[in-house]
């Protein structure tokens, strides 16, 4: 008896080249004439810089103590420069052994800054810790304080400079930056004016002319004998620049808010401010996260152009590190360090935004 | 809100503390007041003021202000270092926040007269030059015409090119640069046949960065004065007056044969009256100075006369090893001449 013909077909499997490596390069990378094309050249570009650059940076370089002469017969990187230079370019000309001091400062900031993005942390004695934190690092990078020697703000440099400069820029210019934003849309018309003046003229210049202005035209408009802090000159304009943007981006975050929330929160009898900080706020600011991480990305970067005032920051110090005319053919290697250092922090903010708008998404998912 | 608002004002004070006020009036005074002097230096040019690896700043420029620290003070490491950029300088100096600028500045008419400052004399002739490579024949500067020359952006040098080859009726093509560094990297890769900057410079290129110092040259042409020396406020007469005379110092206690090693020596045992006047056993310079007796020989001691100070950052004693030339003493064939003390 033979089966009969149930007219069932046994499944034949898909063929070779639509599954496995070949399915999936054909789906991906040969789909057409013009993928292929931009595969091979893509192709290309990476086996000929990727291989140079691994040599470069790790099989050919130089990593022992060695002279400079010794470097400069190597093909690769000469990782010794930095080893030779990394407390100057990491805490520029702050005394040499006082060094421990910013180093624990920058440690403490990055752990108050570690623990401050877990939202179990958020409570209102976070804004006391943080207040005691910059002090207490303002105080160990200056001394005077606890038999600590006194630092003038002009030997602070290297890491711990731009740190401070982006981490208080960060702290100040948030909350004015919502003042700002707020005001502009205030129905009060001097508020209102003097928000867009302020917005409006600090947005139209570069930040470089608002550093000129304090290091160079401010000085000359105090009375003889009197001077402020440059560092203090840097910082504030680095703050006024940044509150401008930021205030833009939050406003644009308020706008988002359809009209029904204001009249809401006005039905129930909230005070405006209490509007503004139960129902408007929460909800613009979390809109508002991705360009705020963005500003503050770009401000981190935008604190080296105080390089150009003299304080001396991560890319000043590191261009005093190869000043140095036996190592000055190594300023690459210095520049790719400090690049490194720049992008891990500016690659953690990023991350944590994206953790942030996870954790913060309800209800407007699409 | 309240208490961020707190926060702000609280981290402004914390910084206004941190930085204080500086004080008015008389320039003597208020460095004897702060017990240190104010001095405005190079963020990093070697030989001149560069940061070690430990963050401390040495130099030509660096050395003299120490000197003028021992000879005011007492102490050559009374010394504020402010680095400063060459926009920055003389505005920081007007303005009080440096005490002497020494930054490898130019002592040229327009800076002396019209920008508030005082030149207090010139511790480095240099001039600009040009550098080829030896493969390139050429043997003058005239032979240049169309050239491409790689220059540092921003800085007299691309102007005293330009006019340099519009003097001569030539043309050349400026490849510029922001940085030191990569404007050099880029003359050693070929992107340009030229090379120009100061000649002290060129001299510590040749010998420290060239891969090979005998493919390289450097034409005869110096084609600008740089006369590079340390400038004080206007205004302040006794004040300009130590800036100078203590440079002058340095520079006599080398024609004297006074060292920081023979200086004890000296004092005690010379007879030579020049010698004994500049260290202070006879004649009143210190107090003509508002200074006591001792001051050039606090100076001489601590930091050495102008030769070892030359020897020691820019000459053959370090890396850049360049020859004394127009630096040596006027008995040496050099401009370096100091007006008698007495």
């Amino acid at each position: 008896m033979s089966v009969p013909n149930s007219g069932e077909k046994t499944e034949l499997p898909p063929p070779k080249t639509q599954v496995g490596v070949i399915g999936w390069l054909r789906a991906n990378l040969f789909n057409g004439w013009f993928n292929t094309l931009l595969t091979l050249i893509a192709g290309y570009i990476l086996i000929s810089t990727v291989p140079p650059l691994i040599d470069w940076l790790f099989l050919d370089a130089v990593w022992g103590m060695v002279d400079p002469e010794v470097c400069k017969q190597a093909e690769g990187a000469c990782w010794t420069f930095i080893r030779e230079k990394y407390r100057l370019i990491l805490f520029g000309t702050y005394p040499f052994n006082e060094q421990w001091r910013p180093l624990v400062g920058v440690l403490l900031l990055l752990t108050v800054v570690g623990f401050s993005c877990n939202r179990r942390f958020w409570h209102p004695w976070l804004g006391a810790v943080w207040l005691a934190t910059l002090l207490i690092y303002l105080m160990l990078l200056g001394g005077g304080v606890l038999g600590l020697t006194p630092v003038r703000t002009e030997l602070w440099g290297g890491l711990p400079l731009t740190l401070l400069l982006a981490v208080v820029g960060i702290v100040v210019a948030f909350p004015l930056s919502i003042l700002l934003a707020l005001g502009r849309r205030s129905n009060m018309p001097i508020v209102k004016s003097i928000c867009i003046g302020y917005i409006e003229l600090v947005r139209g210049v570069p930040l470089i002319t608002l550093l000129f202005m304090a290091s160079f035209m401010l000085p000359l408009f105090m009375p003889t004998g009197v001077s402020i802090d440059a560092l203090l000159r840097a910082q504030v304009a680095i703050i006024i620049f940044v509150s401008s943007y930021l205030a833009e981006v939050i406003r644009g975050g308020l706008q988002a808010l359809p009209k029904g929330q204001y009249e809401g929160a006005e039905s129930l009898g909230l005070t405006y401010w209490q509007t503004q900080r139960k129902i408007i706020l929460p909800q613009a600011l979390k809109i508002s996260i991705p360009p705020i991480v963005n500003t503050y990305l770009g401000m981190f970067k935008d604190t080296s152009l105080v390089a150009i005032v003299s304080l001396t920051d991560l890319l000043l110090a590191t261009r005093q590190a190869f000043a140095d005319p036996e190592w000055r053919s190594f300023f690459v290697e210095g520049y790719v360090f400090i690049a490194i250092i720049y992008w891990c922090f500016c690659f953690f903010m990023s991350k944590y935004s994206q953790h942030l708008e996870r954790v913060l998404d309800t209800g407007h998912k699409r | 809100m309240r208490r961020t608002k707190w926060f702000a004002a609280a981290t402004v004070a914390a910084f206004v503390g941190a930085a204080g006020v500086a004080q008015a009036g008389d320039t003597f005074d208020s460095v004897m007041e702060r017990g240190t002097v104010r001095c405005g230096v190079n963020t990093g040019l070697a030989g001149f003021s560069i940061a070690d690896d430990q963050g401390n700043w040495t130099g030509l420029d660096v050395d003299y202000c120490r000197a003028v620290a021992a000879a005011v003070v007492g102490d050559s490491d009374k010394v504020e270092f402010v680095p400063l950029s060459a926009q920055q300088r003389f505005t920081a100096l007007q303005s009080g926040e440096v005490d002497v600028l020494s930054r490898n500045t130019t002592w040229t008419l327009t800076r002396d007269v019209s920008l508030g400052i005082h030149f207090a004399g010139i511790n480095f002739y240099d001039g600009q030059g040009f550098m080829v490579p030896a493969d390139l024949g050429v043997d003058s500067a005239k032979q240049l015409d169309g050239a491409e020359v790689c220059v540092q952006t921003g800085t007299t040098t691309e102007l005293n090119l330009a006019d340099y080859f519009r003097a001569q009726n030539m043309s050349f093509k400026p490849v510029v640069f922001e940085g030191f560094e990569e404007s050099l990297s880029a003359f050693f890769a070929g992107r340009c046949q030229v090379y120009t900057t100061d000649k002290s410079g060129l001299a510590a290129i040749k010998s420290v960065d060239a891969p090979n110092p005998d493919d390289y040259k450097i034409l005869p042409e110096t084609i600008s004065k740089e006369p590079l020396g340390p400038s004080v406020r206007r205004g302040d007469d006794a004040w300009f007056a130590i800036a100078k005379w203590v440079l002058i110092a340095l520079v006599q206690a080398e024609e004297s044969g006074i060292t920081s090693d023979n200086i004890d020596d000296m004092k005690a045992n010379s007879d030579n009256p020049m010698v004994k006047r500049v260290l202070g056993a006879s004649g009143d310079m210190g107090e003509k100075l508002g200074l006591d007796p001792e001051w050039a020989y606090r100076a001489i001691k601590q930091m050495g006369n102008y030769g070892e100070m030359y020897d020691r950052n820019v000459g053959m004693e370090s890396p850049l090893g360049l020859d004394r030339g127009l630096n040596a003493q006027w008995t040496d064939g050099g401009l370096m001449y100091a007006p008698p003390i007495r």
